[in-house]
């Protein structure tokens, strides 16, 4: 029992992180109508930048993620500005192949920079208590305290790393919906995201919303990088490529361009897997993570909370 | 000097000419139609006005500025609104979030509550559907929405797209009848028909087009009872 708890919470751990890639993927789709296969290596930009301000001695952890968050937006912004902007009335297999270089080009400055080895990354939450410890020796369960050397082996713990994700995640998760929803800017997105030319009409900049929805994209695939690297504690140049596809998975699980639909899917795909990991075979949760998306799309072509797109003549 | 001036427009889709060289003006306080057959330019005229299509020669002066040398979103800020063809309002956006869209240039939260209550005056229907989403919505009650939705940036002239486009009979008159009630508030209207016979009814002049050029103009009466008008677009 305790360990099905242990399985499910560390799947919505990653499922959270899946989560806040793909909003990135479903946000940029519902502006932009592409998918920007880069952004699983904003993800690895994100880890290098805070391993590499870690692992000088004087910027702390909190300026670390910091200043990867902001990498990440200018990043994102100026990759939509040189690579995609110009491209806005080409066919999207133009977008779709040059999302893929930038990707490749991302990947390769990585390897020139840093090698191709991968490097340990140290955990943001290094050396903090584990979030919940229970044991089975009537004690009761304790919060963040380490646990006692006399202590039996606990027979659940949750990691400070798996309870900062989730709790990071689900804050973001509520910002961003309170955002899309309740301010100016969110607005004007959810109508450029339906009609560019009628958002024009309204006075709504398109292209500074565009840039607007790279830069939140971006910035929420830094926190994913800090949260993913401090779980996994590992960075290479290759880090961002399976979380990306994952994340774009459980985008189009959730329904390409719905939020909701972005953050159901990634706490799904996390669940699915980590389950599948511990229950079926840790080889094969990957390919049953994407047998379910098969299922999925099967029943469902427009993922769990895609819309029916109804276009009036 | 016009309130609008159009000085030999020309606008290309591709290689195609699709305005070839048109000059018009609008004047404070009009009701302007723009009538044609489908394909005639009509569309692509509004669209160049408000900065949706790009132009490749000519000027369109508005308040001292040259239109097709700014971009799209600056122009409503300059009191120009534009009710699109086919409605195009927000359709997963609420009635209300579509109306506070049309504000979206403005400031002062004070007028624009009052902006809102006056389209409520005027569309009593948009306040009872106000939590409602737009895509529920029907065709007619749809281009009240699109025409309050421009309402709401205050707008010294409106352009109106084919307002009454794909409605039935009874909204046809209602929506022309509102929009001699919003050019009679002050605000110039440019429309654009195919129902040739309720624009000139409700026009102070008028344009005529074919294949992206003026053939005819003048005041609406007269073009009423020219002939080659009447035996071409008001079927008589």
């Amino acid at each position: 029992m305790m360990s099905f708890v242990s399985y499910l919470v560390n799947g919505i751990s990653l499922g959270s992180i899946y989560a806040l890639i793909a909003l990135g993927y479903t946000m940029v789709y519902g502006i932009a109508k592409m998918l920007n296969f880069a952004h699983g290596d904003i993800i690895m930009v994100g880890g290098f930048t805070v391993f590499t301000a870690m692992s000088t001695a004087w910027c702390p952890v909190w300026l670390s993620v910091v200043i990867g968050i902001v990498v990440c937006t200018v990043l994102g912004v100026v990759i939509e500005k040189v690579a995609y902007k110009p491209l806005r009335n080409a066919p999207p297999l133009a977008v779709l192949i040059t999302a893929i270089g930038v990707s490749y080009l991302l990947q390769n400055l990585a390897l020139l920079i840093f090698g191709s080895a991968a490097r340990n990354f140290t955990s943001v939450a290094a050396g903090a208590p584990p979030f919940l410890t229970v044991f089975d020796d009537g004690r009761a369960p304790q919060f963040f305290t380490a646990v006692p050397a006399d202590a039996a082996k606990p027979i659940l713990t949750i990691s400070m790393e798996t309870f900062l994700s989730i709790t990071v995640s689900v804050v973001i998760m509520i910002a961003l919906t309170l955002f899309i929803n309740k301010t100016k800017a969110g607005k004007a997105m959810l109508a450029v995201s339906e009609d560019k030319g009628a958002a024009q009409l309204m006075g709504i900049n398109v292209n500074g919303t565009i840039s607007l929805t790279f830069a939140i994209g971006s910035a929420l695939a830094a926190v994913a990088s800090v949260l993913m690297c401090s779980s996994y504690p590992q960075i290479s140049p290759y880090t961002g490529s399976m979380p990306g596809i994952k994340a774009f998975v459980a985008a189009v699980f959730g329904g390409i361009g719905s939020i909701p639909g972005a953050m159901i899917g990634g706490i799904l795909l996390g669940v699915i897997e980590q389950l599948s990991k511990a229950y079926i075979s840790s080889q094969l949760s990957d390919a049953i993570v994407f047998l379910v998306l098969i299922i999925v799309l099967v029943v469902r072509p427009t993922g769990i909370l895609g819309k029916k797109i109804n276009e009036k003549v | 000097m016009a309130m609008l001036s159009i000085d030999k427009l020309e606008v290309y889709y591709g290689a195609i000419n699709a305005i070839k060289g048109i000059s018009f003006d609008v004047e404070q306080g009009e009701i302007i139609a723009l009538i044609g057959a489908n394909g005639a330019g009509k569309t692509t005229i509004l669209h160049t006005i408000t900065g949706l299509v790009g132009a490749k020669h000519g000027s369109i002066m508005f308040g001292g500025k040259d239109l097709t040398k700014t971009p799209a979103h600056k122009i409503v800020s300059m009191g120009m609104a534009h009710v699109p063809e086919g409605r195009r309002v927000f359709s997963q956006l609420t009635v209300y979030e579509n109306l506070m869209l049309g504000a979206y240039t403005r400031k002062d939260k004070a007028e624009i509550q009052e902006s809102l209550e006056n389209v409520f005056k005027r569309f009593p229907r948009l306040e009872e559907r106000r939590n409602q989403s737009a895509g529920t919505l029907s065709g007619g009650e749809q281009q009240m929405l699109a025409m309050g939705r421009a309402l709401m940036s205050k707008p010294s002239i409106i352009l109106m797209d084919e307002p009454s486009m794909g409605l039935s009979p009874l909204y046809v008159s209602e929506i022309f009848d509102i929009i001699q009630e919003i050019n009679k508030s002050g605000t110039t209207v440019l429309l654009v028909e195919q129902n040739a016979k309720k624009a000139l009814s409700i026009a102070n002049r008028a344009y005529v087009l074919e294949t992206g050029k003026i053939v005819l103009s003048g005041d609406a009466k007269d073009l009423m009872n020219d002939d080659s008008v009447k035996k071409a677009y008001l079927g008589e």
